[in-house]
């Protein structure tokens, strides 16, 4: 099925939920309200003429400044058996950064939204195990936000400043002195 | 400070009217430089890479380049290694390990820094990278490169060499 095709048929089943269909080079987005997203998700894994099993990727994006509503959570999806494609947009407010896992779908999202929670601070309700998985555990802020410092913030990583500390204080021990 | 502590005659060997010189077979050396030599020519490094400079170092101890013809074996424990490659970015979360891999080194251990990321790091100037691997270990010689040649390698290497050769009395007890 054309992307095209797809994107129609998710805005004849979510006319409400449906907020904008792009096409770019071939790949056709849409953009969602966040409220829906697991029955659409489900709507799209489930049935057998779009059968979109494959969870390529979830990630996020910041547009601060640059659109109404600051975040973005995209969906590619794949299908295996019908070989062919679509992504889907899900509007996050800055006000209340969080939408629906879509791990009940596609369990391969689970680290996906993780990394999304850690550099992007979007909660995913119903999700099992919300940690940060690249950053250390007791990192403060999310640094993919447009709003965080590329440098970092001012006050350092307590992590580094140990070894910053151990590294001083075992200079004595060492043969060069 | 000798091995040999007593030479008798017969060993020495007249070569002209009045000159006696060793026999064959006989080296005079002193310990340091015998020492430092078998200490450079058997440096053990530990196994341990964090980025692209890691794919360059593998390659440097592969056949093509082959470290092992330099008594360069790679160790899988720093209790065994001689020397560490800080070959690739050192993230903060990472610089941990990095440091706790250093200490379980036993002494006299060196550090290469290897690549523009370990030496200042380069091009990530952001929040989660140290910048340059000297802030919290004492780094011996920092090979350049963004990732450096399997060259460029083996003259950090011959460097380190260099400096162990001229180190003094760093084998003893007494240091």
């Amino acid at each position: 099925m054309e992307a095209l095709q797809i994107a129609e048929k998710i805005k004849e089943k979510f006319p409400e939920e449906t907020l904008d269909i792009r096409e770019f080079r071939g790949q056709v987005s849409v953009t969602l309200k966040k409220g829906r997203i697991l029955d659409i998700c489900r709507y799209l894994h489930d049935d057998p003429d779009l059968f979109l099993d494959y969870l390529v990727d979830v990630c996020g994006c910041d547009y601060l400044g640059k659109k109404d509503v600051r975040f973005e959570v995209v969906y590619h999806l794949y299908s295996i058996r019908h070989r062919h494609a679509i992504r889907l947009k899900a509007e996050v407010p800055d006000s209340d950064p969080s939408i629906d896992s879509v791990m009940p779908v596609w369990v391969g999202a689970n680290w996906h939204e993780r990394e999304c929670y850690d550099l992007f601070g979007i909660v995913f309700e119903g999700h099992p195990d919300l940690r940060r998985i690249l950053l250390p555990e007791d990192w403060e802020g999310y640094p993919l936000r447009k709003d965080y410092p590329v440098k970092g913030p001012e006050k350092e990583w307590p992590g580094f400043l140990e070894v910053l500390d151990k590294a001083k204080r075992y200079r004595e021990f060492e043969w060069h002195g | 400070m000798g091995l040999i502590t007593e030479v008798g005659s017969a060993a020495l060997v007249e070569v002209e009217e009045g000159t006696k010189i060793m026999s064959p077979n006989i080296i005079i050396t002193s310990f340091d430089k015998l020492i430092n030599w078998g200490r450079s020519s058997s440096l053990w490094p530990m196994t341990f890479g964090l980025a692209c400079c890691a794919i360059e170092m593998m390659a440097t101890y592969a056949s093509h380049n082959d470290l092992d013809r330099m008594g360069i074996i790679p160790r899988g424990s720093p209790r065994q290694s001689d020397f560490m490659f800080i070959a690739g970015t050192v993230t903060k979360k990472m610089s941990q390990v990095v440091r706790r891999v250093y200490d379980q080194m036993p002494e006299p251990r060196y550090v290469i820094s290897v690549g523009s990321c370990a030496n200042s790091g380069g091009i990530f100037n952001t929040y989660s990278t140290v910048q340059g691997c000297d802030t919290f270990l004492p780094v011996d010689v920092y090979i350049p490169g963004c990732p450096p040649r399997p060259e460029a390698f083996i003259e950090g290497i011959i460097r380190l060499q260099e400096k162990i050769k001229a180190e003094h009395f760093h084998w003893s007890r007494w240091r």
